[in-house]
């Protein structure tokens, strides 16, 4: 069961961070969705690299015998991590040029396409 | 020489990416050559597609390994591959030849369309980022750099979308096309996740050695569905897709089309090439067909009333890319019947993926087209244009063909591939294969509409002064207008020489697998 935490937490998380980006009108708020959304898949990838008693995977000074948490999806977290700033950035640079033109950040009022 | 060819797979990313974080440095000291080293990189990486393309077709699947002291074996610990791999086989040399085509034209048609606007330098580096993008999505053999790549594709496609601003709108159509594509990359990264926890390996040849029917891999097979539906633009995920096309600047439009069709390509190898028979090819072969009917109808039907004239082509790319959905998704669900495979699977096959590459060139075409009179008129409008056809004679000419080719007229490409998917959708359901033909019927209508519009009438006041647009934006659709009529004269010897590889190489699932596994496992 305690082992098993970190992946309800993970449903938990990808659970909320749905619900905001699909009911929530104010764009920044849609943003922070999918932060939320971002933390919950590298919780998950790092969850699934975890081993009971598991050690930093350096293999030069690891002790014999020892086990190690598994680095690829560490790397992987990483990779996740950065592109994640890069959207996130974009993402808020662009409301801001909506507020800017349009005045309001709410997604309901963004119609000018549809005119 | 040999040194160079031997790496190609790897000059394929690095000649772009290298380029793109050049141009910024030349447009600040040397801004004269700017335009000319575009061209120039835009070349090199599509003479490269071209180069590894024709090997792949040759000589078959193409393996090269990063890092490794032999490139092309892959297998180096104990089994398992562990580095990061490119597996370009038949369907990924199709796609990388389409890509590069449409790419090279496009550079073509932007140097001279561009030239009037500010902020050249990122707007180039942005676009030579998604190419590499591109590139990549479609030659990579490892999960995660897939995942990579189409987080480039994505980021960088946002912020062409919406590099002219228009008053807000170009943005408002790129935050929506971010927003979808970001949540459905996490899809893909979290599908990834699954796979890898229980295989431990993010190889898509030994994922899909390994690949069985569990619940988990379930998830991730819908997961992955979803995503790449998303990023292909087809129905119920499509309402990004017409804002984003609609505003974006039009040479880059027609390379989205492209970047697009790379999450179709993602979406076909994880079907055929990761999960192959290990799924319910039937069920899921079915759902594929609903969304590419779905897609075919609601496409055609949204395209009809539209008054803007970019938004009503974003539609119809909405509507064929249900073609190429539908031909695929029969192939799938006959996938476990190896006699019906035989009778009408693998024309189904062909016709749908033949459909890829001719709707890059004659949607091309049609966008680059379409650019040229917002170009010169700066409207967008269906009732305000009117009587080009007097002062546009090539756009004229270009637009036409592009029309004929998509509404499936012979001797054009979309002909060809068209009737390829009727005659084996028929021979699997009568049904699906007449509203085939209906959606044609519309398209053509709605084409004609267009064209009449725009072209034909008498001179308008207001347009009396319209000029042709500059030879390098008519160099850039003489381009895909070659392709268009070639690939609609000669079909067979196309779908011979690179369609049926790309089927062949997709409904093998055995040959991606020992090409990078060797036959030892």
């Amino acid at each position: 069961m305690i082992a098993n935490l970190p992946f309800i937490a993970i449903a938990l998380l990808i659970g909320i961070a749905f619900a905001i980006i699909l009911l929530k009108k104010n764009m920044i708020k849609m943003v922070m969705g999918i932060g939320i959304m971002e933390s919950a898949v590298n919780l998950f990838l790092i969850t699934i690299g975890y081993r009971e008693e598991g050690i930093a995977p350096i293999f030069t000074s690891a002790p014999e015998g020892s086990v190690m948490v598994l680095p690829t999806v560490q790397a992987l977290t990483l990779t996740n991590i950065v592109i994640g700033v890069a959207a996130t950035a974009l993402m808020i640079s662009m409301i801001m040029i909506i507020y800017k033109k349009y005045g309001t950040i709410n997604s309901d009022k963004m119609r000018r396409l549809k005119e | 020489m040999n040194l160079l060819l031997d790496n190609l797979p790897a000059l394929l990313i690095a000649v772009p990416l290298l380029g793109a974080f050049l141009v910024p440095v030349i447009g600040r000291f040397l801004p004269k050559i700017r335009d000319a080293w575009i061209i120039l990189v835009s070349f090199l990486a599509s003479l490269a597609a071209v180069i590894t393309a024709a090997a792949v077709f040759l000589k078959g699947t193409l393996v090269y390994v990063f890092g490794a002291a032999a490139v092309s074996s892959a297998a180096d610990s104990g089994g398992i591959p562990f580095r990061i791999i490119f597996t370009i086989d038949g369907f990924g040399a199709f796609m990388l030849l389409s890509a590069a085509i449409v790419s090279f034209a496009v550079v073509l048609y932007l140097v001279a369309s561009q030239k009037e606007r500010s902020g050249k330098s990122e707007f180039y580096a942005l676009y030579l980022l998604l190419t590499a993008g591109i590139f990549g999505m479609v030659s990579t053999g490892d999960l995660f750099n897939f995942f990579v790549f189409l987080e480039i594709n994505t980021l960088a496609g946002a912020a062409l979308v919406s590099y002219h601003r228009k008053g807000g709108i170009a943005v408002e159509g790129a935050i929506k096309y971010l927003i979808v594509n970001t949540v459905g990359g996490l899809m893909v990264l979290f599908s990834i996740g699954l796979l890898y926890a229980q295989y431990n390996s993010l190889n898509m040849a030994f994922l899909a050695s390994q690949m069985t029917w569990t619940t988990l891999n379930i998830v991730a097979l819908v997961l992955f569905i979803t995503a790449l539906g998303m990023k292909a633009g087809a129905v119920p995920f499509h309402f990004a897709t017409p804002d984003a096309y609609s505003v974006a600047p039009s040479g880059i439009t027609a390379v989205m089309v492209v970047a697009s069709q790379a999450g179709l390509y993602g979406l076909f190898r994880v079907l055929f090439t990761l999960y192959g028979g290990s799924i319910n090819t039937v069920t899921i072969g079915w759902v594929i067909i609903i969304l590419g009917i779905l897609s075919m109808v609601i496409g055609v039907t949204m395209a009809l009333p539209q008054k803007d004239i970019k938004r009503l082509l974003a539609y119809h790319a909405v509507s064929q890319t249900g073609y190429m959905l539908l031909g695929v998704g029969v192939a799938f669900a006959v996938l476990g019947d190896p006699a019906a495979t035989a009778a009408f699977g693998q024309t189904a096959m062909e016709g749908g993926l033949f459909h890829i590459i001719n709707h890059a060139l004659y949607k091309g075409l049609l966008f680059l087209a379409v650019g040229a009179v917002i170009y010169r008129t700066g409207v967008w409008s269906l009732n305000k244009l009117g009587g080009l056809g007097h002062n546009m004679k090539w756009t004229m000419v270009f637009f036409l063909i592009g029309a004929l080719a998509i509404a499936g007229i012979p001797p054009f490409n979309g002909f060809a591939s068209k009737l390829m998917i009727y005659e084996s959708v028929f021979a699997f359901n009568p049904a699906l294969s007449i509203i085939a033909m209906v959606v044609s019927i519309l398209t053509l209508a709605s084409f004609m509409k267009v064209f009449h519009s725009v072209f034909m009438g008498p001179r308008l006041p207001e347009y009396e002064n319209v000029k042709e647009v500059p030879k390098l934006m008519i160099a850039g659709m003489i381009i895909l207008t070659i392709f268009v009529i070639g690939f609609g004269l000669v079909p067979d010897l196309v779908v011979d020489s690179i369609v049926s590889p790309a089927a062949a190489a997709l409904l093998n699932q055995g040959s991606y697998i020992t090409a990078v596994l060797g036959g030892g496992l």
